[in-house]
């Protein structure tokens, strides 16, 4: 059985997710780190996600970007990197008032206690980035969908 | 299993537990009602339905307003079905990108011995 994925609206500005792997920081940082490893896992494959690239310059004021197959782009730039227990990077996609990421990667005991916190500008800001959160998956579903539809149609002729 | 630890959800779901008020916030949906209405509707006194619509009001389900002598409740901003739909949306695409993570880790752990 996995372990437990939490999130939570820790009030009007922040959202938190948290969730513990079995495996020490330094690990569990790599994949967060490294290209080819990051990819592996953010575009997630069971639900329709693939990546048609991925960079990550992961050093302090260095940039990333991870643009979707469908054109969809991610980017923003790194402000702090601590291997291997803390990362911070801004949200540009979204133009002025992009939440700022901040992961910590807390080891105890060989397992790692993974803490993503979201802090935005305003409520405002956190209850857009929820609607627009809500429309980016409806359209992925969509998509999906209009897929479904279009074998019906064809194994029905 | 699905597991919030959202506190405003919490909120919510707390507020919902109770048939009283799950009744409440229906009819609220097909109408605006005083708590005098309210507490006649579900044969309660006064003091009872307020509290309920107190917990109600707190989780932003229902507002209330004053108006002379008699307070109105109508259905609040916090529409449960938005607040719970990305949430849980958002909680879905992490515990997904995290299971797969756990793949990555696995593997890793396998080229990556203890120094």
């Amino acid at each position: 059985m996995n372990n437990q994925t939490t999130v939570e609206r820790k009030s009007d500005r922040e959202l938190v997710v948290t969730r513990t792997f079995d495996a020490p920081a330094r690990i569990v940082f790599e994949a967060w780190t490294q290209p080819e490893l990051f990819k592996q896992w953010w575009a997630v494959k069971s639900m329709g996600m693939s990546l048609r690239s991925c960079e990550l310059d992961v050093r302090t004021g260095g940039g990333y970007r991870l643009v979707f197959n469908n054109g969809m782009a991610f980017f923003g730039k790194y402000i702090e990197v601590t291997p291997p227990s803390r990362l911070v990077w801004t949200n540009e996609e979204g133009g002025e008032g992009g939440p700022i990421t901040t992961v910590t990667f807390e080891e105890k005991g060989g397992k790692t206690l993974l803490v993503m916190h979201e802090l935005y500008p305003s409520k405002e800001a956190l209850d857009a980035a929820g609607t627009g959160a809500a429309e980016g998956m409806g359209e992925l579903f969509g998509q999906l969908d209009e897929l479904l539809v279009a074998l019906e149609r064809r194994t029905s002729n | 299993m699905v597991q919030y630890t959202n506190t405003h959800l919490d909120a919510s779901f707390a507020a919902l537990a109770d048939v009283t008020r799950r009744g409440v916030l229906e009819h609220l949906g097909r109408t605006e009602a005083s708590i005098t209405d309210l507490a006649e509707k579900f044969n309660m006194t006064l003091t009872g339905m307020k509290k309920h619509v107190g917990v109600l009001e707190r989780a932003g389900l229902v507002i209330t307003k004053k108006v002379g002598r008699v307070r109105t409740c109508k259905v609040g901003p916090e529409r449960l079905e938005e607040a719970t739909a990305w949430l849980e949306k958002y909680r879905e695409l992490w515990a997904a990108r995290f299971d797969e993570l756990d793949k990555v880790i696995e593997d890793l752990k396998k080229v990556r011995p203890r120094p």
